[in-house]
C-alpha cells in the first residue's frame, strides 16, 4: 500500500481523538482520546520510517509510548486522588486552576 | 494480499477510535481502545516495524490497558456528565475541519514518497537488534532521558494517589501522634549508636505515659 493510505489513517484517528477531547467530559475518557492522538502521530511516524528506509522514526515512536505510558500513570493517579475526595469525576466542575 | 491486511487493519483502528469517543460506559471504551491497538500494531507489522507492534501488544494492549481496567473498575462507570451544547456541536465541527485540512495539506505536499510503497526493504530492518542498537549508540540521550522520565512518573503517580487522611479511627491516631516518647528515638543519633537516651528520662516519660493511660481509662 502507498504510504500516503497510513498517513490518511493516520489523519482520522487523530480528528476521532480531537473531537473525542472536545466532546467528552469523563477524564478517564479524555486520557483515552489523548492516547488515541498519540497513536495517530506514532502511525504516522513509523510510516514516514518507511517511507524513509531509516529507523530513527521507530525509535521516535517508541520514546513517544514511553511519554504516553508517564501521561497515563499521573492521570490516573489524578482521577484516583480526585474520586477519594469525593469531587465529581467530570472535567467541568474541577475548574479550581481556570485563573 | 497486503492491500486486504491493511484494509482490515484500518477499518479496525478507525471502529476502535469511534468506540472509544462514542461508547458512554468508559469500561466499553477501554476495550474499544484494546481493539484499536492491536488492530494499529498489525498497521505497524504492515510497515515492516516488527519491534514497535511488539511493543505495542505487550506494553500498551497489555499493561497499560490492565491500569486503566483497574481505574474503571475503582472508580466505577459512575453517572456520565454532558458536555454543554456549544461543545456538542462545535467539537465534532472542529475534528472535521482539522481532518479536511490535514487531508488537504498531504494531498498539497511536496513529499514525492508519500505515493510510493517506501525505500526499498533491507534485511534486518525494524528488528529489535537494530533498534537496540540505534538506542545504544546514536539515541542514548534519549534513552536514558525517558527511563528517568518513567521514575519520575511512578513517583508522581505514588505521590499523587496516596491516602492523605490518616487512620480510620481517630482516637487511635491521635493516640499515636501524642503518646510521649523519649528524646532521640527515631532519629539518626539513635541510628548511629550514640548513647545519649537518659536512663531517668526514660522513665520519667514512661511515668508521663502510665499517668495518661490511667487518666484515659477513668
Amino acid at each position: 500500500m502507498p504510504i500516503g493510505w497510513y498517513l490518511t489513517v493516520s489523519v482520522l484517528i487523530f480528528c476521532i481523538g480531537a473531537g473525542g477531547v472536545l466532546t467528552r467530559r469523563n477524564p478517564l475518557v479524555i486520557l483515552l482520546c489523548l492516547e488515541l492522538m498519540l497513536n495517530a502521530a506514532n502511525l504516522a511516524l513509523v510510516a514516514f520510517a518507511r517511507m524513509h528506509g531509516g529507523e530513527a522514526g521507530q525509535v521516535f515512536a517508541l520514546i513517544v509510548m514511553v511519554v504516553a505510558a508517564c501521561e497515563v500513570t499521573v492521570g490516573l493517579g489524578l482521577i484516583v486522588a480526585i474520586y477519594r475526595r469525593n469531587l465529581p469525576i467530570d472535567v467541568d466542575e474541577l475548574h479550581e486552576l481556570n485563573g | 494480499m497486503s492491500a486486504v491486511l491493511f484494509f482490515i487493519a484500518a477499518i479496525g483502528a478507525l471502529a476502535g477510535a469511534i468506540g472509544v469517543v462514542t461508547l458512554r460506559n468508559p469500561f466499553y471504551s477501554v476495550l474499544a481502545l484494546v481493539c484499536h491497538l492491536v488492530a494499529l500494531a498489525a498497521l505497524f507489522l504492515l510497515l515492516r516495524a516488527e519491534f514497535v507492534a511488539a511493543a505495542q501488544v505487550v506494553v500498551y494492549a497489555g499493561a497499560v490497558m490492565v491500569l486503566y481496567v483497574f481505574v474503571v473498575a475503582y472508580v466505577g462507570g459512575g453517572e456520565e456528565y454532558q458536555a454543554g451544547a456549544a461543545l456538542r456541536v462545535l467539537g465534532p465541527l472542529f475534528a472535521l475541519a482539522l481532518a479536511v485540512e490535514l487531508c488537504i495539506a498531504m494531498l498539497g505536499s511536496a513529499l514525492s514518497g508519500i505515493g510510493g510503497k517506501g525505500a526499498p526493504y533491507v534485511r534486518g530492518f525494524g528488528t529489535p537488534r537494530e533498534i537496540g542498537r540505534l538506542f545504544l549508540t546514536s539515541y542514548l540521550f534519549p534513552f536514558e532521558l525517558a527511563s528517568l522520565l518513567l521514575l519520575v512518573a511512578a513517583i508522581g503517580a505514588v505521590v499523587l494517589a496516596r491516602r492523605r487522611r490518616g487512620l480510620d479511627d481517630p482516637e487511635l491516631e491521635s493516640r499515636l501522634l501524642h503518646t510521649p516518647r523519649p528524646v532521640f528515638t527515631g532519629t539518626m543519633a539513635e541510628a548511629a549508636g550514640l548513647p545519649r537516651i537518659v536512663p531517668e528520662l526514660i522513665e520519667a516519660v514512661r511515668a508521663g505515659a502510665e499517668l495518661e493511660r490511667t487518666d484515659a481509662g477513668s
